[in-house]
């Protein structure tokens, strides 16, 4: 055990913890935007619509997420036509490549989770709600909006602690997140164990925060329906 | 599509022998899952709490790393802890440990991890009266386990572990940065010397498609055989 190596080598990942805490946070924010209009096509009655929007989620949860970046970090530069456009110029950054591959990919399975969130609420509700006159976007937005919060957080929970282990993939396409930095330490000083309990327990120690937040609001919002 | 042929001229065939890759390394890597998972059950369901407690960290601890970070442990380390235990048998000479196996075997505790928590639900959600039952007609250990327990227990989670196939399948990608020829390494270079990485790596978001909806396919079959009679 080389505690030395660990106490150097805290700072230098607490720095990278922060590349992957915004990698994080802006495409699980980009992924829920996109997961729920995909799942609002996927309750579309029209059959193309439906099987298109069935279509994107399964793609995305059929393949892994490092091919899907490396399609969209290494392939799509490839096409003369976008190095033209604007772009571009988010294209050739990999931070935003890793950011569009993990919010495409994160939105895929969040819209499986609305979606099933939002099936399983009572045509009871919605029906007392039209009865009463309710405009039908008041009633999404005021009913069936808080039960699928509701319904939806264990599932979610989980689609974040994945998507948090996802964007250690950033490392594959040069980012030096908090896995890229370890794999820097481990491959300059051949100390794997050491870094790994590091590196590890930053992962872990992020992981028991969303799990206690998840929590936290399941019981804010576990009210009876 | 030229890019495809088989022989010299395509990459048709190395892709193929790619593809027969991915499905023994995740097959293994399952395989040794199993194994883990056997060995860890038993744990998280024990009453003796420092049992329960390292069968607690194992799946707390693969679950909240990264699988990149875990693959990265073996790979730089595996050879290094093999070594040491070598040279206490006083064998000093460098030795490497091929790629599948590591490959394997970082993917298999990964995807034990996941076995684990389906069987910990399995067993937890066969009805206590069934253990009890067995027991009172004093069916031996063997019988207890095998004939009744387990095709009860098999039923629950055969639905549970087809989704463990499936992340396992696609963690096997994340082994392409140990160098092992498999479908994203074969890809990888593929679209180095052909520089057309939009191709080969659609392609292989094909190839991968592919194997999930077979597995589904397959393990959709077995999820019927299993539930007979219920």
């Amino acid at each position: 055990m080389d505690i030395e190596l660990m106490i150097s080598s805290f700072p230098k990942l607490i720095n990278a913890t922060l590349i992957t805490l915004k990698l994080l946070s802006v495409s699980l924010i980009l992924g829920l935007f996109i997961g729920l209009g995909f799942a609002v096509l996927r309750m579309n009655n029209n059959k193309l619509i439906n099987k298109f929007a069935y279509g994107y989620s399964y793609i995305f949860r059929g393949t892994p997420l490092l091919v899907q970046i490396f399609i969209i970090y290494f392939g799509l530069g490839q096409i003369e036509y976008l190095r033209t456009t604007f772009l571009w110029v988010v294209l050739k950054e990999p931070y935003w490549c890793a950011i569009i591959a993990f919010s495409l990919n994160t939105g895929a399975y969040t819209s499986e989770i609305l979606r099933s969130a939002f099936q399983t609420i009572k045509p009871g509700y919605l029906e007392a709600g039209r009865s009463l006159g309710i405009p039908s976007k008041i009633i999404f937005t005021k009913i069936q909006i808080p039960i699928a919060i509701k319904q939806s957080l264990p599932a979610y929970g989980n689609e974040i602690i994945l998507m948090l282990k996802g964007t250690s993939l950033a490392s594959t396409v040069t980012l030096m997140d908090l896995t890229g930095v370890a794999k820097y330490i481990i491959s300059t000083t051949f100390k794997p164990v050491e870094v790994f309990i590091v590196a590890g327990g930053i992962y872990l120690f992020i992981t028991f925060i969303i799990h206690n937040v998840i929590k936290y609001l399941e019981k804010k919002y576990g009210f009876q329906t | 599509m030229e890019l495809l042929y088989f022989g010299d001229k395509g990459w048709g065939d190395e892709l193929f022998f790619a593809t027969l890759m991915t499905i023994a390394v995740s097959i293994t890597a399952m395989i040794i899952g199993f194994i883990f998972a056997a060995l860890f059950t038993p744990l998280k369901l024990s009453n003796n709490k420092f049992l329960n407690s390292i069968g607690n960290a194992y799946t707390t601890v693969i679950r909240g790393v990264p699988e990149l970070l875990v693959i990265y442990l073996f790979f730089f380390g595996g050879s290094g802890a093999i070594m040491f235990v070598a040279s206490i048998f006083g064998y000093n000479d460098y030795i490497e440990i091929n790629a599948f196996l590591t490959g394997s075997f970082s993917i298999g505790i990964i995807s034990g991890a996941y076995s684990t928590e389906v069987f910990r639900g399995a067993l937890q959600s066969i009805d206590k009266g069934q253990f009890e039952a067995a027991k009172v007609l004093g069916f031996n250990r063997y019988i207890y386990f095998f004939k009744i327990i387990l095709p009860q227990m098999l039923r629950l989670a055969i639905p549970n572990l087809s989704n463990v196939w499936q992340i396992t399948l696609k963690d096997t990608s994340l082994i392409s940065v140990t160098g092992l020829v498999e479908i994203m390494r074969q890809s990888y270079i593929a679209a180095g010397s052909t520089r057309d990485p939009l191709f080969f790596y659609s392609f292989a978001a094909v190839l991968y498609l592919m194997l999930t909806f077979l597995s589904m396919q397959l393990l959709n079959r077995l999820e019927t055989k299993y539930s007979k009679g219920y």
